[in-house]
């Protein structure tokens, strides 16, 4: 082999093996560059670095906000202050300077913008180039998107008529001033701010995010959507989601998120609260494309999520869907606590990691309501020196009778460097349950891609088909024009330069 | 209480999760005679013959079954056996780990203890084992593994006979016996049970075509349609219905 | 802090006398022991791996160690006739934590071969070159046997030596009072040697609590073959915590089986190190439990080289109250291509208070592998049920029928044929709650009440 590293390439075409050959096309294949890396160039308002109770107090003082809620960042904030970062995940986290990041960034602006003109253009061209238009004539019509960029609510479309059905779709801090008892019904209901560290620091500094309420029999007949952009260096983005579908509501909310090519590390520790009613169904999406860091694992977003759901309701349904395909490092396990009866949790996650990403996600489902059911499809997919984990558990309530789960994990390792692992936790605690759990971990497969070459299909063609197919499960449980957007995602992130 | 009479179905309804499938079933079967109950699907044929049979998945929820003076109803799935009930299912459940030896046994020894007689010794059950094989020509390596685990289609039909043979009931139901069975298989299987016929039992044959009513011949056909018997007839009720379908007495039916 | 304390206090008051009692290479670790529990603390529930059972509330209780080397009448291991029909074994016994070898037991043995005392004489070359080096002492209960053990078993078939008959080991608890026993056993399988050993745990009386602290080290040369069974029929008051250490060397071949029939807390660690290219490793259990009784088995298969298989099977019935636990891990590391890996976990919850916590890894470094694992928690097969009342079996016979039929394949793995006929017969008795009474044994090993 030594005598091949000559670099006569004619040689080298003729002599390196096939699965050597292979190996090369995914290295190409699996490292190509980042899309949306851009930076922004606008006038923002960021606090100083650093946190403390005055930084607390600032941030609730910037929005105006109710004493109450500076109340509740408070307790979050000195709870916070006790606890450490939690280290039981398969990630190697840097130690991060939490007084060496901004809390509060926000793009100047005079008052809330009333109508598209009042927005900058520079936002609006920053949401273009997305590929998020944020007017209403060129929105698709079955769409109304929230855009946040750092810390704040930069528009949110189709607001009045949604309005007419009773369905409230804003900014979070719009909802503290217009629906300060719907807020503070269910604000930290699902995820108390002593739930864990990332979820404390949020409840603690949290700058905006969206609120959704649909009300009793009401079906969303539009996706609701929010756009995340970090913009500002050496900020921390920490916003938070809050949806309630009461008593036989529907929503299908779409959660989307980007961020610039810079060499530091940005935290971004979001907190999503869902509380599902009677008979109401919420569907929740995410295409999750944070700035990944670059081949060589310098700079990306740390992206630390708390997402929970209720399903307070009986026969109620909260059905999750992941495509994870950005950060640095990835710390997330949406869940659903399925207390009514009949109730049904859903998670479908394609997490997809190259370079030197981590990631360690999964789900919670806890079943604690009677004929509750649960299903878990997790498909994971490394290459390059990526690792990553699917963490899971499933818990079955000592009188929580005739439960159901499925779990089915597979993993699929694209070259030699990289780490899938499997960590399910499943407690059962009663008799009636029936719980199964099936994991497989393996290379993509040769026979496939030979049989996709005999058929003259090239070999990163080949990857991105079978990868494409291995991932299709979980890709059509997305809404349609999502699903389009992330089979790109998918295909880009893979294919690359080659593709 | 007639003599002959095996048993007697009175306006038998009976559902499964609070759905009603069973509307009403009056069925009256003697000894020496061979029922055939035919549908289309979705009739409850096989409600009917696992409520007979005594399978806790599904809800009497009204009438009453005389089975030989024993009120069947009240009977536990196993005690229906011991009294001389044999369910041929459509689909015999496979059991990885019980061998069919340790389950036969089992089946035979429970029985005898319903009847307080001495559990049989091992010669004598293997000897029991041996002759009732030969009925349905069941291969003997089969015997040594676990029930029904592994065997094909017409071996596990061959089985639910060879169980018929040796628990010797008084009155057999075969579920769709003659599903997924080639022409050779049938003919094995429905030899088995005519050699098994007598006098004193009786059968009941469900079936969705006239097929196996060649090899085992009923003196009765009902048809069974949305959960009641819509017609009985003779063995030339069953040829109508080869020749002409089921649409015609769902149309009837339907109309009234 | 802690209960480790009160045994540091034990041995610093009483290390003379246990040195006395001991060979050189046992006593040449203890130091180095002491030094790595110092401060620390038994696994408790706050350990990752340890979510279900506390070594630490194993340890709490104040046990009584025999540091002055107490003998306990031989004729409870002369009474003791652990025998399996159809099966002959050369028998030995650790009574309590001293080992003991019947006369005439080692007749016919190959020569070469050593079954005998850590501190013997004729054991002192393979222990001093083996001894401690295959344990980790990381887990402070490992240091903690290290530091306390006073006698042991090697167990040492030599380069190309293949036994024909199976090695028996029997662990007895008896004794007046509240006991701790550290358990030790060495096991050296050389280049091409082959060996079967079957180790039953026994507690003789129902009364007195008994604390088991078991350390297996087992060294495979290459291509040697070797198979452990160890079935556990102590009492309800007895606890037991096993740490299996195993290095494979290329083309070896491991089976351990563990079957928890009886138990009162039990936790069993097996930890399988594969080195060497091609080899095979199976783990197996199984753990009955009922009453308020607890098992809990953990596997970790670290492999570490190229072209191996290993495949873990552990089934669990719970009744009763009874609890499980399951935490198998397969690591794959970069340097093990072509690596086949499987594990499964299967359960039966057979009463409402029974519970059972699962936890399967898997940990992958490598492309070239093929790997799953499997976890169900459910009950029996209703269809399967009905299918057997409808032939005439009573409910209850049924149900026991398909436990021991669940169990079926737990006892397949095993490759003597004897043993697997006493293995079924062992688990229908304990289904059928009888007392497990072995065969032509005087001793009455524990009330299953």
């Amino acid at each position: 082999m030594d005598l091949k590293t000559g670099d006569d390439s004619s040689i080298k075409g003729n002599t390196r093996d096939k699965g050597e050959e292979d190996r090369g096309l995914i290295n190409d294949v699996t490292s190509s560059e980042y899309k949306y890396g851009f930076v922004t160039d606008i006038d923002t308002d960021i606090i100083p670095k650093g946190i403390n109770e005055d930084v607390v107090r600032l941030i609730s003082q910037k929005k105006g906000e109710p004493e109450w809620l500076l109340e509740f960042r408070l307790k979050a904030f000195r709870h916070w202050l006790t606890l450490e970062m939690p280290q039981w995940a398969h990630l190697d986290i840097p130690t991060i300077d939490y007084q060496a990041i901004s809390y509060y960034a926000a793009p100047r602006k005079k008052e809330g913008p009333k109508s598209l003109d009042d927005v900058d253009p520079e936002l609006l061209d920053t949401f273009n180039k997305l590929g998020i238009s944020l007017d209403e004539q060129k929105l698709l019509s079955g769409m109304a998107v929230d855009a946040v960029m750092d810390s704040v609510s930069v528009k949110t479309t189709h607001k009045e008529k949604l309005a007419e059905l009773g369905v409230i779709f804003c900014s979070f801090s719009e909802a503290v001033k217009d629906y300060p008892d719907l807020v503070k019904r269910y604000l930290g209901s699902v995820v108390s701010y002593r739930d864990n560290f990332f979820a404390a620091l949020n409840s603690a500094v949290f700058s905006d995010g969206s609120f959704v309420y649909i009300p009793k029999g009401v079906r969303c007949p539009m996706e609701l959507s929010t756009y995340f952009r970090i913009n500002a260096s050496g900020t921390g983005q920490f916003e938070r989601t809050l949806i309630v579908a009461d008593d036989d509501a529907y929503v299908s909310y779409l959660e989307g998120c980007t961020a610039p090519m810079r060499d530091e590390n940005q935290l971004h520790a979001a907190i999503v609260e869902i509380v599902v009613e009677d008979r109401a169904e919420v569907k929740y999406s995410t295409v999750q494309n944070w700035y990944a860091g670059d081949k060589d694992g310098n700079g990306g977003v740390y992206n630390f999520v708390t997402k929970r759901g209720l399903c307070r309701g009986d026969h109620s349904k909260l059905s999750w869907t992941q495509v994870e395909t950005g950060s640095a490092i990835t710390w997330k396990y949406p869940s659903c606590i399925l207390a009514g009866e009949g109730s049904v949790g859903e998670f479908y996650s394609v997490a997809v990691t190259k370079n030197r990403q981590q990631a360690d996600t999964g789900t919670k489902m806890i079943h604690t309501g009677r004929n509750t059911r649960s299903t878990i499809v997790s498909k994971g997919i490394s290459a390059g020196y990526s690792q990553n984990s699917y963490r899971g558990l499933v818990k079955v309530a000592p009188n929580a009778d005739g439960c159901r789960n499925y779990t089915q994990c597979d993993s699929l390792l694209l070259g030699p460097n990289c780490g899938a692992h499997t960590f399910p936790y499943i407690d059962v605690l009663n008799d009636t349950a029936v719980v199964e759990h099936e994991a497989t971990t393996s290379k993509i497969n040769e026979d496939q891609i030979f049989y996709c070459n005999q058929r003259g299909i090239p070999t990163e063609e080949a990857i991105g088909l079978i990868v494409n197919g291995y991932a299709k499960e979980v890709m059509n449980k997305l809404p349609m024009e999502f699903a389009v957007e992330a089979q790109k995602l998918l295909q880009i992130t893979l294919e690359g330069s080659v593709g | 209480m007639n003599d002959n009479i095996l048993l007697e179905v009175k306006n038998l309804h009976a559902g499964i999760d609070g759905k009603e499938i069973l509307k009403g079933i009056n069925l009256t079967i003697r000894q020496g005679e061979v029922h055939a109950i035919m549908g289309p699907n979705g009739s409850g044929k096989s409600t009917l013959s696992s409520v007979l049979a005594g399978n806790p998945t599904f809800t009497v929820t009204e009438g009453e079954v005389d089975f030989h003076g024993k009120n069947l109803l009240d009977l536990s799935p196993e005690d229906r056996s011991h009294e001389g009930l044999f369910l041929s299912f459509q689909y015999p459940v496979e059991i990885p780990g019980v061998s069919m030896v340790n389950f036969m046994r089992a089946a035979v020894n429970e029985k005898r203890k319903y009847f307080n007689q001495p559990a049989l010794s091992a010669s004598d059950f293997l000897k029991l084992m041996r002759q009732k094989r030969a009925i349905v020509e069941l291969d003997n390596k089969l015997a040594s593994r676990s029930v029904n685990e592994g065997f094909s289609g017409g071996e596990k039909k061959r089985n639910e006979i060879f169980q018929m043979a040796v628990l010797e009931p008084c009155l057999s139901i075969l579920d769709e016996t003659d599903s997924g069975l080639d022409i050779d298989a049938l003919r094995v299987v429905a030899g088995g049970v005519n050699k098994l016929k007598t006098q004193d039992n009786a059968t009941i044959v469900i079936t969705h075509y006239q097929r196996l009513l060649d090899y085992i011949k009923p003196d009765f056909v009902h048809v069974l349609y949305k959960g009641r018997i819509v017609r009985t007839g003779g063995p030339e009720l069953a040829l109508e219905l080869e020749e002409k379908g089921y649409d015609w007495i769902k149309q009837e039916v339907d109309n009234l | 802090m802690g209960s480790i304390n009160q045994y540091i206090e034990l041995y610093n008051e009483n290390h003379q006398a246990i040195a006395r009692h001991s060979s050189a290479a046992l006593n040449a670790r203890r130091e180095k022991a002491l030094s790595l529990i110092d401060g620390k603390q038994l696994p408790h529930r706050g350990v990752e791996g340890f979510e279900k059972t506390s070594i630490e509330e194993m340890f709490a209780p104040d046990f009584g160690v025999n540091v002055n080397r107490m003998n306990i009448p031989v004729n409870v291991a002369a009474s003791f006739k652990c025998d399996v029909p159809n099966m002959s074994t050369w028998m030995s016994y650790i009574v309590n934590d001293m080992f003991h070898v019947p006369a005439n037991a080692r007749n016919n043995m190959p020569s070469g071969v050593i079954v005998d005392s850590l501190n013997s004489p004729q054991s002192q070359n393979i222990v001093a070159q083996y001894y401690g080096t295959i344990a980790n002492n990381a887990d402070p209960a490992v240091a903690l046997n290290t530091l306390l053990v006073q006698d042991g078993v090697l167990v040492y078939i030599p380069r190309g030596v293949k036994l024909e008959k199976p090695l028996q080991l029997v662990n007895i608890f008896s004794s007046p009072i509240d006991l701790m026993a550290m358990r030790r056993l060495l096991i050296v399988v050389e280049e091409n040697a082959e060996a079967q050993l079957l180790i039953c745990d026994h507690t003789q009386d129902s009364e007195h609590n008994y604390l088991s602290s078991q350390v297996i080290e087992v060294y495979m040369g290459k291509n040697a073959r070797f198979d452990l069974y160890d079935i556990e029929e102590s009492s309800k008051k007895t606890a037991r915590y096993s740490r299996l250490f195993a290095r494979q060397e290329s083309g070896s071949n491991l089976l351990v089986n563990g079957m928890t029939l009886v138990c009162g807390n039990t936790r069993n660690s097996y930890d399988i190190d594969v080195v060497g290219d091609n080899c095979e490793t199976m783990l197996a259990g199984m753990a009955i439990g009922s009453g308020n009784q607890h098992a809990d088995n953990s596997s970790n298969v670290n492999h570490r080289a190229a072209h191996c298989r290993s495949s873990q099977l552990f089934k669990y019935v719970l009744d009763d109250q009874s609890t499980g636990a399951f935490e198998g891990s397969i690591l794959v590391s970069p340097d093990a291509p072509y690596t086949e890996a499987y594990q499964s976990n299967r359960n039966m919850l057979a009463s409402q208070q029974a519970r059972m916590h699962t936890k399967p890894q898997l940990e992958i470094y490598n492309d070239e592998v093929k790997c799953s694992h499997g976890a169900t928690t459910g009950q029996l097969d209703a269809s399967a049920l009905f299918y057997m009342r409808s032939r005439g079996i009573s409910e209850k016979e049924a149900r026991l029928m398909l436990m021991q039929a669940f169990m079926a394949d737990v006892i397949e793995t095993v490759r003597m044929e004897g043993l697997r006929d006493r293995l079924r017969h062992l688990v229908e008795k304990r289904f059928y709650g009888q007392q497990t009474l072995c065969a032509d044994c005087g001793i009455s090993c524990h009330d299953n009440k």
